[in-house]
């Protein structure tokens, strides 16, 4: 299985910080598009992505027990 | 060895934070203080909520605090950054670099603020008199897709 994490208002949108799914062998971008289309929300498309809190391309495949974060746009500081 | 990048929901002591960077080879010692402002384009904020992904905002903060050490090897770095509620003129980030010579000072201290501005997960929900809002300015970054340099 794989933990996918959201924040901010991402998090809101979605109800949760925080959704299981078993992700293995599908890629980064995969996960998204199926993040965007199951809870319509189009604000997924200006997140950054990463894996085991790193930054990583869409192009990344999901092993099992990946921890995966939605980023939307940061504003820290 | 303590952390020299931290994410904190305890108020932030500038003193505490600067003094972990004074040192014998130091003649300047920079310190940004960034703070909750009350007046934005106009509009009052009451109050801001900060947010973090905290395992990866430190380890952020800390890839942060090493590029600078690259770019300026003598500089010596701490990096604090409060979360949860704070109020107007509260201290939300606080950046101590000292270096040998001054001019290296400022220079790396805009480079930090700069670079946590863009890569490290914290988000602040500005509160208004008439509603709220999640800010977002990472505008150097094409949305969703990582800058080369983001992605080790």
């Amino acid at each position: 299985m794989n933990t996918l994490l959201f924040f901010a208002g991402l998090k809101e949108a979605i109800g949760t910080d925080e959704v299981r799914l078993a992700a293995a062998g599908m890629t980064l971008g995969e996960v998204k598009e199926k993040v965007r289309s199951e809870y319509s929300l189009d604000q997924v498309n200006n997140c950054m992505m990463a894996v085991n809190e790193e930054f990583a391309p869409e192009d990344t495949t999901i092993t099992e027990g990946d921890t995966i974060a939605f980023i939307p746009p940061v504003s820290g500081g | 060895m303590e952390k020299r990048c931290w994410i904190t929901s305890e108020p932030l002591e500038i003193e505490e934070v600067t003094k972990r960077v004074i040192r014998r080879e130091a003649g300047a010692v920079n310190t940004f203080i960034g703070t909750v402002r009350e007046f934005t384009k106009g509009k009052r904020t009451l109050y801001l909520q900060y947010e973090t992904y905290k395992e990866m905002a430190e380890k952020k903060l800390e890839q942060i605090a090493k590029e600078m050490e690259r770019q300026w090897p003598s500089a010596e770095v701490v990096i604090a950054h409060r979360i949860g509620r704070l109020e107007i003129t509260d201290i939300a980030v606080i950046i101590a670099v000292s270096t040998p010579h001054r001019n290296d000072s400022y220079e790396a201290s805009r480079y930090a603020i700069e670079r946590i501005k863009k890569i490290v997960p914290i988000w602040k929900k500005e509160h208004w008199e008439d509603g709220e809002e999640w800010i977002g300015d990472q505008k150097e970054v094409k949305p969703g897709v990582p800058l080369k340099e983001e992605v080790k």
